[in-house]
């Protein structure tokens, strides 16, 4: 029988260990990554964790305010994104628009958006509009546009063409396609994306008010910097249970509207 | 004068543990070189009658031995060294789709090495070259390199057809090795285990759901209906009858 | 032709629909109550045309000035923050990934608990996480580095024990039956099936890591956002705006690169 053939050298393999050893290194320098002096304040971190076990719940009280605010802002921000990126995702999917310019252009736009990250948008808006919750609603609703635009063009794109055929046939103009035999094929999406959206919102803008932009985070920021890691650690606590709270709610209405 | 036979089976029973009966007191005799072919309704227990015989599926009742030792008891290292000798095919083909063939059928070796040897893939150069021989037998030595999710359907299972021959086993058990794989396909996988059966001497026991391709490749069939082995006898004296009492299975009610 | 009148539609489920509709509007409409929709800032239209001008003349001397406090220079921390952040998160994500995995052979309380402790992870604050390790190691890139290692465990443990959840078990199966025993099926069969999904999913996290590590600068953990942060302070819109415009290229490279490899791998 023929012997075995010698194995095709995998340089690709050899490249990516090397980049990713080298990337190592140089990133551990320039960080001034030093996990053994992590170990050795490991007591430090303990602390304040310790701290944070033992929340203060007298303080209970007077997060529920900003806690409803949090919600009100994630819910605005959802709902002005979502209904800009309707139409919007409709721009930019091939398979309705079909001049190549202003698909490129639009979507170039959306790519855009979707680089920054949430809380850069909040201390920009921040400092355009002032400190408060307007702020926060700006920067997710935006986030919301870039999130639920991408999914949802994707999803226009993959759409069955037959029944745009069959309108077409039927003499219809843009409008009715889009009304007729897009619509009902990419609603349940929407709705799903949406959802989705507004989970995501509810955990960023809880610390959006860090920076300023309403909410509990403006709480948060105000324990931290007096040291108080016990209302802290009620807030991620309350924090965690809302969460938890939303995403349930948001499967169960998912299921109801869909 | 009678050769041992490979595979015995003495009253051998499977019963679920949500009550379902998956074997009925099956006796069995298999002798070397045989091809053997298992037919009957999906669901009859063809399927755990093959996992039974590597053990692959424990069973309830009854002994079974391999080479007039027994499966059933043998502990550990004693059960590792049975099923060494026993190769296996699968319906879906069961390779690690984004590793090389060469590395797919290497795994066949598994059962002659220390576990810390794997743990670091070493396969010694003489086995290399064995499952090279093996992808010869079945064609695909320009295949070796090749990562196993780029081949054909019929291309992949004749790879685990080699992964189980380079175990050099007694036995083969392949468990409808041809059920999603199209005609011309069918006939080049049900070929190579004719060849393998022939030219190699190795035990074929075989799960079949089309009775033609029973009748074309096997020299005996077993009917299985409801767990039960309802006939068992050479190729030709299956005539039609006997064939559709065993896919008749599912009216008659069962104690 | 013999017709008759349409019957009407079905009603149960419509009228359901329509009272979850109205319900979702009012709560909308709830939304918008104590709002200071109207309190902005009376300059907001001055500085977002002061910062557009800014995005427009990007202040290009600040690109690079060799002093390590520049452009590049902070970005390049950034990347290096979310790149070994995510490998230390990686590592750390194993063990849990396969605790919180629901696999055969395992009881389901095990992995219901490991998979809440994953929620609790990926719900706290990273904004937190990154002062608690400030207190720990001092102001700097390697406070990012913890927060984005310790941070990112919540969703990557996740994807892997999704992983492990969807891998076939036919390899294995196919392993045992070849002689292997379970340590066997483990290298030979379960690592290669998860091994390149496992760098998919690190890649993925690695993107939404460059985002994080952009801002945890404005808290003092290093990386671009300390810079910028100072230049919104200033109002030096044209900082600003070039550092803006550095993120931005910065993380559609990094998406484009690792979407690449990404594709390749699957």
């Amino acid at each position: 029988m023929a012997e075995l053939p010698k194995k095709p050298f995998a340089w690709q393999k050899w490249v990516l260990g090397v980049v990713m050893v080298v990337g190592l290194i140089i990133s551990a320098q320039a960080t001034g990554t030093n996990l053994p002096m992590f170990f050795q304040n490991f007591g430090q971190f303990t602390i304040i964790f310790q701290q944070m076990l033992s929340p203060d719940w007298s303080y209970t009280a007077y997060v529920v305010d900003p806690l409803i605010e949090t919600i009100k802002m994630a819910i605005l921000g959802t709902t002005i994104g979502s209904v800009l990126a309707f139409p919007y995702a409709l721009l930019v999917a091939r398979n309705i628009v079909t001049n190549r310019w202003v698909v490129g252009i639009f979507r170039f736009i959306l790519n855009v958006i979707r680089t920054i990250p949430d809380l850069l948008l909040a201390a920009i808006f921040v400092a355009i509009v002032g400190i408060g919750p307007v702020a926060g609603v700006i920067t997710l609703a935006i986030f919301t546009f870039g999130m639920v635009g991408k999914l949802f063009y994707e999803a226009v794109e993959t759409i069955d063409e037959g029944p745009i055929e069959a309108i077409k046939a039927a003499g219809a103009g843009k409008l009715e396609i889009i009304r007729f035999a897009v619509i009902p094929q990419v609603s349940n999406y929407f709705v799903s994306y949406v959802l989705y959206a507004f989970e995501i919102n509810v955990r960023a803008s809880t610390v959006l008010g860090y920076l300023g932009a309403g909410g509990i985070g403006v709480f948060l920021q105000r324990a931290l910097s007096q040291f108080r890691y016990d209302r802290v650690g009620l807030m991620v606590l309350v924090i965690f249970v809302v969460v938890l709270v939303i995403d349930y709610v948001s499967g169960k209405l998912r299921e109801a509207l869909i | 004068m009678q050769a041992k036979p490979v595979i015995k089976f003495d009253n051998v029973s499977k019963t679920y543990p949500n009550g379902a009966k998956g074997l009925k007191d099956i006796n069995l005799e298999i002798m070397p070189g045989e091809f053997v072919v298992v037919v009957g309704l999906s669901g009859a227990g063809k399927s755990t009658l093959m996992r039974a015989v590597n053990r692959l599926h424990d069973i309830t009742a009854g002994d079974i031995q391999i080479d007039g030792q027994s499966i059933t008891q043998a502990k550990g290292k004693q059960l590792l060294e049975i099923r060494r000798n026993i190769g296996m095919i699968f319906q879906n083909f069961n390779l690690v789709k984004r590793a090389t063939v060469l590395k797919n059928v290497l795994t066949g070796r598994v059962g002659y090495y220390p576990t810390w040897k794997m743990v670091f893939g070493l396969f010694s150069k003489g086995d290399k070259q064995r499952a090279y021989n093996a992808l010869q037998q079945v064609e695909l030595a320009d295949k070796v390199y090749a990562r196993a999710d780029e081949l054909s359907g019929g291309q992949q299972q004749r790879v685990s057809i080699a992964r189980a021959l380079t175990q050099e086993p007694k036995i083969i058990l392949a468990d409808e090795p041809v059920a999603s794989l199209d005609p011309q396909t069918t006939k080049h996988v049900m070929d190579d285990l004719k060849r393998i059966n022939q030219e190699l001497g190795i035990t074929v026991l075989i799960n079949l759901h089309s009775v033609e391709l029973a009748q074309t490749y096997g020299t005996r069939i077993i009917g299985i209906r409801d767990g039960e082995k309802v006939f068992d006898g050479p190729v030709a004296s299956a005539d039609e009858a006997t064939i559709s009492a065993i896919y008749s299975g599912g009216e008659e009610a069962n104690g | 032709m013999k017709t008759s009148t349409l019957p009407d539609a079905p009603r149960a489920g419509r009228l359901r629909k329509w009272v979850l509709w109205i319900a979702l509007i009012l709560v909308i409409g709830w939304s918008f109550t104590g709002m200071p929709l109207l309190q902005i800032k009376d300059n907001a239209v001055e500085v977002a045309g002061a910062m557009f001008s800014g995005l427009i003349h990007p202040d290009w001397g600040y690109v690079w000035t060799g002093d390590g406090e520049d452009l590049v220079s902070t970005l390049l921390q950034t990347i290096a923050i979310a790149f070994i952040g995510t490998f230390i998160s990686a590592i750390i994500s194993l063990p849990f990934a396969f605790w919180a995995a629901n696999t055969k052979h395992k009881n389901w309380l095990v992995s219901r608990s490991g998979k809440i402790i994953l929620t609790a992870i990926r719900t706290f604050p990273e904004i937190v996480l990154a002062l608690m390790f400030i207190k720990a190691v001092g102001p700097g890139a390697f406070a990012g580095v913890l927060a984005v290692g310790v941070h990112s465990v919540g969703m990557l443990a996740k994807l892997f024990s999704e992983a492990i959840e969807n891998m076939d078990g036919g390899a294995g199966e196919s392993v045992t039956a070849a002689g292997g025993n379970r340590l066997d099926v483990t290298m030979l069969a379960s690592f290669p099936q998860l091994l390149p999904e496992f760098v998919s999913n690190t890649l993925y996290r690695f993107e939404l890591a460059i985002r994080s590590a952009s801002i945890l600068g404005i808290i003092g953990a290093g990386g671009i956002g300390t810079p910028l942060i100072f230049a919104i302070s200033a109002r030096a819109w044209n900082r600003v705006g070039i550092i803006l415009l550095g993120i931005i290229l910065m993380v559609t490279l990094v998406d484009y690169v690792s979407g690449a490899i990404r594709k390749r791998l699957v």
